[in-house]
């Protein structure tokens, strides 16, 4: 592993504090959320994104406000650096009908027109035929969004993501697919499921352009990604991106996390990524740890008052059930 | 004016790509090929392959990608050659695109249209001769349609594009070649309601698909021995139009379910709890059905005719239902 304190940081420093503010965001927004989990006030199934920030954080910094946003079940980073608010995502998790899906998604399900952000989908490779679907929707309209799918090294496994794949290289579509890989699907390590551990290599052969960034470094997911969003907007097809990278914490809560040497944790949480960042702004004197304790007081208070916007939130009531099943109407009619 | 079936579908798919430039046609052979059925013939020289999309072999990637596509504002009609294939795509049908309005709170729809052939009797085995009508009815969140007449296949899929919700659509393969008058009604062809095909005051007989065919004749038969049946003709298979079948079986107390389908968990098992729960004291005589033996369905000749509800079941099952009231 090379040393990431030795290279420069290389943007802006405001651009490069927007990123450090959102992953500190993300994880302090996590925390709570495990705290939370143990408290009983969120249910279900929840992941977290811990260690991997970088990787939404990177990439979402590197489309426009008009591109759209496919992601799975470890979704609440994408969700926020994507400006969805905190409260919002946080009364979803509570299950209220503030939440940003009203409540019917929770933790793996979150949605957002405005943000045009499709899903939290919790279908491992679901996520990816419509991703395609909504480049091939821009292409024929012939605008300009670009669309960005996440899924893990588990979901190149299945048969969504060839077919998914071969569909937009083959039609050229503004999509860029984005692995995050971090090297275990549940309790399975890479190389106990796929044939090809080079996911790149095995991107390349439906005749994509590949590239592969460090997801522990937001200055590389984010460089990467821009180079992929130039290409595909420029109109020439699809761009895979491999985004490796490490989730701190078990897969969910039910996870005991037996099928890792605790060391092999320890050695990627010394490539924290957001140590990662602010060492190297340090070191070139673009933040102080005055500034870094700011950044992170503020979002404790964002988290704060998005845990009180969830506590104040109210139930849907239970005569709304079957509220928008359908638009005409919203209930079946015919009953 | 007679038209066939397939025609009828021909001119509904033409209609709507000239009308909507944002309607495309997407699915396996659907181009060059003209359509496994032949009913988008034409339409690649005349619309061009942006718009009638030739999808590789990949059916749950290209419905997929249909459903992302109507999320991003087109109104992709996605063609699958049969309902047997379509499983290898349930997972985007189930799991997105009837879910995704629901679970995002209300934000997105998916106004996706899905057509595919379905049922038996053209000797094509076990493999392509399947009626899945009823795990696509089971889901909340999509409409199910299955056109049996002219008319309907000429006038649902209107209905179908206009509907912002995922609708799909079930052809039996048995009736594209079949010719009927197109009546003047088929603009009104509604998504919700069943319609009386022939009116009778002895039994209801109620089908759809394929099947309403096969009631039509058992009506026929049972006429000559002066029996006068009614056949309901379902359309909807998903929501059931309870009112109809209702009013029917309240008029003439007995009915029976003729269901392409296998028996067990079948739409006529649905249709009969309805019955119960709704009509038991209309009635004058157990609710009877005629379903698919429970195999899959067999290539020979002989065997296949067995295996699937036929005329002369339903008129035994009538006449058994009169024996014993
Ligand atoms: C189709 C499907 N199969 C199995 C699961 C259960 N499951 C949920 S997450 C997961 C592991 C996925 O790993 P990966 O794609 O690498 O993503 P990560 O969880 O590591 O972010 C599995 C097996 C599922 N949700 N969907």
């Amino acid at each position: 592993m090379s040393d990431p304190e030795r290279k420069p940081v290389g943007i802006p420093a405001p651009e490069a504090l927007a990123l450090l503010r959102d992953m500190v965001r993300i994880r302090r927004f996590e925390e709570r959320c495990a705290d939370l989990y143990g408290q009983q006030k969120i249910r279900g199934f929840l992941h977290l994104y811990i260690g991997e920030e970088a990787v939404a954080v990177g990439a979402l910094h590197a489309l426009g406000p008009g591109d759209n946003i496919v992601a799975t079940y470890r979704e609440h980073g994408h969700a926020l650096a994507r400006g969805v608010p905190a409260g919002a995502i946080m009364a979803e998790m509570y299950g209220k009908q503030e939440g940003c899906s009203r409540g019917r998604g929770g933790s793996m399900h979150l949605f957002d027109a405005k943000t045009r952000l499709f899903g939290g989908n919790a279908i491992v490779g679901g996520g990816l035929p419509l991703a395609v679907g909504l480049a091939l929707a821009e292409q024929m309209q012939g605008g300009s969004r670009v669309t960005a799918v996440f899924f893990g090294e588990g979901a190149v496994a299945e048969g969504a993501f060839h077919e998914s794949m071969n569909l937009a290289a083959l039609w050229k579509l503004p999509v860029v697919f984005c692995c995050e890989n971090n090297f275990y699907a549940m309790g399975t390590a890479i190389e106990r499921s796929e044939s090809q551990t080079d996911l790149c290599a095995k991107a390349a052969s439906y005749n994509m352009k590949t590239l592969r960034a460090d997801g522990m470094d937001v200055i590389a997911t984010q460089a990467a990604m821009r180079d992929a969003v130039a290409q595909v907007r420029s109109g020439a097809g699809p761009v895979f991106v491999e985004f490796q990278t490490y989730r701190y914490r078990a897969h969910s809560m039910f996870d005991p996390d037996l099928y890792r040497d605790k060391a092999e944790v320890e050695r990627w949480k010394t490539r924290g990524p957001i140590h990662n960042l602010s060492n190297r702004m340090k070191a070139e004197g673009s933040l102080t740890e005055e500034a870094f304790l700011a950044i992170d007081a503020e979002a404790i208070k964002e988290v704060d008052a998005a845990v009180a916007f969830a506590e104040a939130g109210t139930w849907e009531p239970v005569e709304h059930l079957a509220h928008d099943l359908y638009t005409v109407n919203g209930v079946e009619t015919a009953r | 004016m007679k038209i066939t079936y397939r025609e009828a579908l021909r001119q509904a798919m033409h209609e709507a790509l000239a009308a909507d430039s944002r309607v495309f046609l997407m699915g396996e052979d659907v181009g060059k090929y003209g359509g496994s059925y032949a009913v988008s013939k034409g339409f690649l020289a005349e619309f061009g392959p942006e718009r009638i999309r030739d999808a590789p072999l990949s059916e749950l990637g290209f419905v997929g990608t249909a459903i992302g596509a109507a999320l991003g504002g087109m109104r992709p009609i996605v063609e699958i050659m049969t309902v047997n294939f379509s499983l290898l795509a349930l997972d985007q049908i189930v799991n997105t695109a009837a879910v995704y309005r629901h679970m995002s709170g209300g934000q997105f729809s998916v106004p996706v249209v899905v057509r595919m052939a379905t049922g038996g009797g053209r000797q094509l085995a076990a493999q392509h001769s399947h009626s899945l009508e009823n795990w696509y009815a089971h889901v909340p969140g999509i409409t199910v349609l299955a056109p049996a007449t002219v008319d309907d296949a000429r006038g649902m899929l209107r209905a179908a594009l206009a509907d912002p919700d995922p609708v799909v659509i079930f052809e039996h393969a048995m009736l594209y070649p079949m010719e009927g008058e197109l009546s003047p009604d088929w603009e009104k062809a509604d998504l919700r309601t069943a319609k009386i095909l022939r009116a009778g005051r002895d039994v209801t007989l109620i089908a759809y698909g394929g099947t309403v065919w096969k009631a039509q004749e058992a009506a026929r038969q049972l006429a000559a021995e002066g029996i006068e049946a009614e056949v309901l003709d379902l359309r909807v298979l998903r929501p059931l139009d309870d009112a109809t079948i209702m009013a029917s079986v309240g008029r003439t107390r007995r009915a029976v379910i003729v269901d392409e389908g296998w028996r067990t968990g079948s739409l006529a098992g649905e249709i009969m709890a309805r019955i119960m729960e709704q009509a038991f004291y209309e009635l004058d005589a157990p609710v009877a059905r005629v379903c698919s033996a429970e195999v899959p369905i067999p290539y020979a000749k002989h065997m296949e005719g067995a295996a699937l509800p036929q005329a002369p079941a339903v008129v035994a099952a009538v006449r058994q239902l009169l024996a014993k009231a």
